[in-house]
Formats: C-alpha cells, sequence, structure tokens
C-alpha cells in the first residue's frame, strides 16, 4: 500500500504550499529551552516524520509518525518506552494526528486512509468514523484538475485532525480533498458540517489542525487562509485570527485559564526565502490577543522544523511534533510577566 | 454501486403504484457483545468480512487487516497481503492465525466452515476461494490470482458494464469454469459440491463445482428478471439442497434447486447483504439488510422461515452495541446464537436472541 501512495504522490503531485509572514508585529519574545533526549526509544525502534503528539491525564506521551509503516507508540511521564498500539491496524497508512480525549482515550487521524480511530485507554478500537477506500479492482489514475466530490456525511478525503465537546461530541476537520468541519455525537453520527472551499469567512482552504475550548467552540487552523477560525459548537462562524501567519498546529491549554498556541511552521520543503519569516509559535489569549511568541526554524535542539502537532496540557511544557526532523521536542516555556 | 442502489430505491419508491402495507414484523429481544473475542495486544481486526463456527464452536474470522504488500515492478504493482484469518475457540480466547502471508490473501470477503469442518475462505482482491483443513492446511484452490494490480486511467463512460470475465454469452454469465471476479461467498449442499458467489464485479453468477473441484455448472447473468443478479453478494444452502442467493442490487433472496432452477424469491428483505441458514432440526433463514451505504442510517437483521415468511426482525443501524455497521456475514449454526461479522464496526458481535422474551 506504501508504494500505491507514492505511485498517487507521483500521478498528482500537490502545489507548492505558501507560507507568509504573520502580520502581528513587535511580539514579546517568551524564553524557552528545548529538554534533550526525552523520548528514550528502544534499540530497534525509530521514528520516523513527526506527526503527532498528545499526553494523556497521566502525563504518557503518545507519537503517532510515518515510519516504514505508520505507527503510534507510548511513553510514559518520563519519556521511557511504554509499548506500541495498532499494529498493522487497517486504519494505519498515513499518519496526521493523534489526540487523547477527556477520559484517555486514544484517537488517531489517518489522512491516508481516511479514518478517525478511537482506541480505549487499554489500546483497543473503541470505534471507528470515516470508511477506508476499497481498492478491489486496482487503481483509477486520478484526473487532474477533477473536481472533488460532495462530501459525504460519513467518508472523509484526508481528515486532518479531531476535537472533542463537553458532551463528547466529535469534531473533524476534513481536510486536505473536502474544505469542511464535520461534528457527530459521542456515538458517531453526523450531526452537522459547516464549510467549503474558499477564503470568506466560514470556508476553508485546507483546514489542518484544530483545538476546542471549555465553551465547546472550534478553532480551525484554516491553514493555506493564514488564519485560525473559530466557530461556535453547532459550527457558526464567530470570529477569526489573521495575524500569525499560517497554522499548521493549535492547541488550547485546559484549566481555568485557557491558552490557544499557533505555529506559523517553515513548510517541509524547507526553502530558504521562507527560513526568516516562520518557524515560530505565538501563545495567545482564546480572544486573539498575543501573549508572546517562540521559535525559530532549524533542525538543532530547540530549534522547530516544520512543527506538525503541539500538546499543551501544561501550557509551560509543550510537545512538538516536526516532519522534517523526525523527532519530539518537550519544550519548557519561561513563565513571562505577561503568563497569569 | 450502493449509491446506484439507493437511487434506484428512490425511483422504484416513487413509481410504486400503490403502497402496499405489509404488517410490521416482529422484533426478537437480543442482546449484543462486541468483547467476546479476546486478541493478543499486538492483534487488531480491521473490517470484519467473514465469521464462521465449525462444529466444535471454534470461530474463525476473516478480516481485512490492511497493510499488504505491494511491490513496484515495471508498470505494474504487485501485491499480497491485507487480510488475515484468525481462530478463535469457543469462549473467544484467541488460537491462532492461519494461512500467514499466503498468496490468496488480499481482500477478504468471506469465511464458511463446510460439514467436514474444512475452513473456505473467499477473497474478492485475488478472485480466489481457498479450502483449509481442519489443521489450517491449504487443501485446495478455486480461481486465480491477477498476477498484478491493475492501473487504469478513468472511464470516459464509467456507467458502463465491464465486460464479464471468459465468457462470450449474456452479460455477467461468466465462462465455464472458475474465472471469478470479486467473488463474494462460497456454500456446499450435502454431496460436497460447491457452490460459489461470483460476485461483486463483472460477473454475476452461481458457479457449482464438485466436490473436487471440478466445473460443473453456472447460471445467471446481469439483470433483473428472476434468475438474473445483480451482485450476488451471500450464498446459503439448507439441508434439502437448496441454494438461498443475496441479490444485493436487485433487494431480494432468490431460491434455486441445486441445479440452478429458480423456485421462488422473497423481496420483503430489504437489501440482503449476508444471508445464513441455521443448523438444527427446523431450518430458519437470516439475512441482513442494510438500506444505506454507511451502516448508520437503515439497517436489521432478518429471521425468515425458509418459505420466506418473515418470522421477526431485530437491530438498527449504528456504532454502538446491537446495532450494525454494514453486516457482510452471520454464522447461525446455532439459531439463537449468532456471530455477525461488520465491515464498517471493525469487529464482530455475538448475538444472544431471546424469542420468547
Amino acid at each position: 500500500m506504501k508504494a500505491i501512495f507514492l505511485l498517487a504522490a507521483i500521478l498528482a503531485a500537490p502545489p507548492a504550499f505558501g507560507q507568509t509572514k504573520a502580520k502581528a508585529q513587535n511580539v514579546p519574545e517568551i524564553s524557552y529551552e528545548s529538554v534533550p533526549g526525552f523520548l528514550k526509544l528502544p534499540a530497534n525502534l525509530y521514528l520516523g516524520e513527526g506527526i503527532g503528539v498528545a499526553t494523556n491525564s497521566k502525563g504518557h506521551v503518545f507519537v503517532y509518525t510515518r515510519s516504514g509503516d505508520t505507527r503510534l507508540f507510548e511513553f510514559d511521564q518520563n519519556g521511557t518506552f511504554v509499548r506500541e498500539l495498532g499494529q498493522g491496524l487497517y486504519g494505519f497508512e498515513f499518519a496526521h494526528a493523534v489526540r487523547v480525549d477527556r477520559d484517555d482515550n486514544i484517537w488517531a487521524v489517518d489522512e491516508g486512509s481516511n479514518m478517525v480511530i478511537k482506541f480505549t485507554p487499554d489500546g483497543r478500537v473503541a470505534m471507528v468514523i470515516g470508511r477506508r477506500p476499497e481498492a478491489v479492482e486496482g487503481l483509477v489514475a486520478a484526473t487532474p484538475g477533477a473536481p472533488e466530490p460532495q462530501p459525504e456525511p460519513y467518508v472523509f478525503s484526508r481528515p486532518t485532525d479531531v476535537g472533542f465537546d463537553a458532551a463528547g461530541n466529535i469534531f473533524v476537520t476534513d481536510g486536505y480533498g473536502n474544505s469542511r468541519v464535520v461534528k457527530f455525537d459521542k456515538n458517531g453520527r453526523f450531526m452537522k458540517q459547516v464549510g467549503t472551499k474558499g477564503n470568506q469567512p466560514g470556508q476553508l482552504n485546507l483546514p489542518h489542525t484544530m483545538a476546542m475550548d471549555a465553551n465547546g467552540n472550534v478553532y480551525v487552523g484554516d491553514r493555506s487562509n493564514a488564519r485560525v477560525q473559530v466557530f461556535d459548537n453547532d459550527l457558526n462562524f464567530k470570529t477569526m485570527y489573521d495575524n500569525v501567519g499560517n497554522p499548521w498546529a493549535v492547541c488550547i491549554s485546559p484549566g481555568p485559564h485557557q491558552y490557544l498556541f499557533v505555529s506559523n511552521s517553515i513548510p517541509d520543503n524547507g526553502l530558504a526565502q521562507y527560513r526568516d519569516i516562520t518557524g515560530e509559535i505565538y501563545k495567545m489569549e482564546l480572544d486573539g490577543t498575543i501573549i508572546g511568541r517562540f521559535g525559530k526554524p532549524g533542525k538543532q535542539l530547540g530549534e522547530f522544523s516544520t512543527v506538525h502537532e503541539i500538546d499543551c496540557r501544561n501550557p509551560n511544557e509543550l510537545f512538538v511534533a516536526e516532519i522534517t526532523a523526525w523527532r519530539v521536542q518537550k519544550i519548557l516555556l519561561r513563565p513571562t510577566s505577561s503568563a497569569r | 454501486m450502493v449509491r446506484w442502489f439507493c437511487f434506484a430505491a428512490i425511483l422504484a419508491t416513487l413509481l410504486a403504484p400503490g403502497t402496499f402495507q405489509a404488517p410490521a414484523p416482529a422484533e426478537i429481544a437480543f442482546d449484543g457483545s462486541a468483547d467476546f473475542l479476546k486478541l493478543p495486544t499486538d492483534t487488531y481486526l480491521g473490517e470484519v468480512a467473514g465469521v464462521a463456527t465449525n462444529s466444535r464452536g471454534q470461530l474463525f474470522v476473516y478480516t481485512r487487516s490492511g497493510n499488504p504488500t505491494v511491490g513496484l515492478g515495471n508498470s505494474r504493482l504487485f501485491a499480497h497481503g491485507g487480510s488475515r484469518l484468525f481462530e478463535f475457540d469457543r469462549n473467544g480466547t484467541f488460537v491462532r492465525e492461519i494461512g500467514q502471508g499466503i498468496y490468496a490473501f488480499l481482500v477478504a470477503h468471506a469465511v464458511r466452515v463446510d460439514p467436514q469442518d474444512n475452513v473456505w475462505i473467499v477473497d474478492e482482491g485475488s478472485n480466489q476461494v481457498v479450502k483449509f483443513n481442519a489443521d489450517g492446511r491449504v487443501l485446495m484452490i478455486l480461481g486465480r490470482k491477477p498476477e498484478a494490480v491493475s492501473i487504469r486511467v478513468p472511464s470516459p463512460n464509467p456507467s458502463a458494464a465491464p465486460p464479464s470475465r471468459g465468457s462470450s454469452g449474456a452479460p455477467g454469465a461468466g465462462g465455464a469454469g472458475d474465472q471469478f471476479v470479486r467473488p463474494s461467498d462460497v456454500a456446499f449442499d450435502s454431496e460436497g459440491n460447491i457452490f460459489v458467489a461470483d460476485g461483486h464485479g463483472a460477473n454475476a453468477r452461481i458457479a457449482k463445482f464438485d466436490r473436487n473441484g471440478r466445473f460443473l455448472l453456472s447460471w445467471g447473468s446481469r439483470g433483473s428478471d428472476t434468475g438474473q443478479f445483480n451482485v450476488p453478494h451471500s450464498i446459503a444452502t439448507d439441508t434439502q439442497g437448496n441454494v438461498y442467493v443475496a441479490d444485493q442490487g436487485n433487494k431480494r433472496i432468490q431460491v434455486f434447486d441445486g441445479k440452478g432452477g429458480f423456485k421462488s424469491q422473497m423481496t420483503n428483505v430489504g437489501v440482503p447483504h449476508a444471508v445464513c441458514v441455521s443448523g438444527g432440526a427446523h431450518q430458519y433463514l437470516y439475512s441482513s439488510h442494510a438500506g444505506d451505504q454507511y451502516g448508520m442510517d437503515d439497517a436489521a437483521i432478518y429471521k425468515l422461515a425458509l418459505d420466506g415468511r418473515v418470522v421477526a426482525k431485530f437491530g438498527t443501524a449504528g456504532k454502538q452495541l446491537k446495532q450494525f455497521g454494514l453486516v457482510n456475514a452471520i454464522d447461525c449454526r446455532t439459531e439463537n446464537s449468532l456471530y455477525v461479522g461488520e465491515l464498517t464496526n471493525w469487529r464482530v458481535q455475538k448475538l444472544t436472541l431471546h424469542p420468547g422474551r
């Protein structure tokens, strides 16, 4: 199946990503450090592209990586390897995000199989949403320029991320093919969707990442439109933040005072023209007020190479997964005067 | 294809001259359990295409596990793997895997156990039917796997039916042999004759082979007349040697004698996906209905007398217990203790029926 994807990539090479300089100016720098060698892998295991990272309530770290196979690993709060989940799973093909819900269930979003998979805390599959295409009669070459078919309630087209509200409703950003956010109830039943491809408010152009606040609002990283759009729990458009570049990864911390983190990641093509205008992560209030920024592009410890997912269960101890450096970094933010 | 079914269903409803209102069938109280099977921690089910028990109550599960191995050739892709066959004991404890890495395992569609406890799989990706003995060794192969995965350019006329394989006869009639196109199911009569439903693809027929795999006859072609099929999706036999075919696209179950002679049809079963004839002295026919392509809106299992009278129906669509997400297989060796394999819910549900409750 890997070879098929390789082939599909050759047949339908995606357009190069644009990446823009954030409009926000004079943003305070937040000082930070990266913990060296936090994740400790057994000698025969390797990370590939760092695509997804999420922690559970015990501080265990889940890493969803594109290695030879797409794989999901669990580490404890000290970074010690615990186990692998979903070995050879039908829904694992090309990782895109991992998230943990309030009950410590682990959710994987796979943009290769078009599946969203819920694991129980002990690693068994509890529910799946979407359906992997059946490649029974061989492959049909993609038609260049063919319009995307109309979205169907339970069929994703390269979904990107998942979130949950207090009632257990499930929200999925979908994705590279479709341009929508879908709401399902806790039992996986379709409730509502919003979004078509475009740049008007409420429209989306690559909804790449999402996060939810305690009130059930949905923050969507509308990557190619260079903005974070905020929808209420019924997916009505509320507002947007368009001053923090192209959001590759967003995260909202829990607790009484929630923060929004947004990564204006350097594109994965690593072109030099983006080096001075991208690579930073913004710490914001939920209303869009920017508190500060940190990070710069690069491959060294503490630098960021295409941040793809952020975990911010503790807003001062982040985990960031990076595509092109094949790693997950633990980032400690030093308290700032504006941090409350 | 499924979308086409929906369209056809709407059209049929609109065109119906007068709506005949049959009395609602009785409901059967039942329990569902999805944690009956205990898998090793590093082993997972994917889409469950087939589930069957043997005479000792052991379970066989044929699942689309994904991750086939694909080799790159010169303009060709070679694929194997992608489906796995697991065995469990009567308590649901994992016993073993059968046929690891076998050439025919690609896209699972059915597993059945014959009266001698041989285990048969039907693979719609390799176009093969494989017979294992009870020890898990291969005894017989029907059909041949395509050498490579085809890569096609989009058809300018996608609605045109593909030509059936090996036949110059009626569309879908197939050839006089075992050139299957996405075969879907297998069944046996008391003499050991083998019936293959063929299938999901260009053929629309039932092919009959003797116990040694020698082709005897086939019947059916693409269409909606009696004796014709639109995706013969599942097949079962009773002790009299009658053959029940879930004619999915025509929304009916057709009944034939063992030589393909049409006997009757049942049109009150929704869209049949899987059929099973129960064991015991008094046999019943179970048929799973799925009215939508997601398994989320419209589903049930029907219990029928062999004459087609609906005894009861039970269950709804969805992802919770006692709900069904595209039931692709039913095992009904025991009349009131069923195992169903679900495609979209990646599970085997054990259903315990309480008809008297």
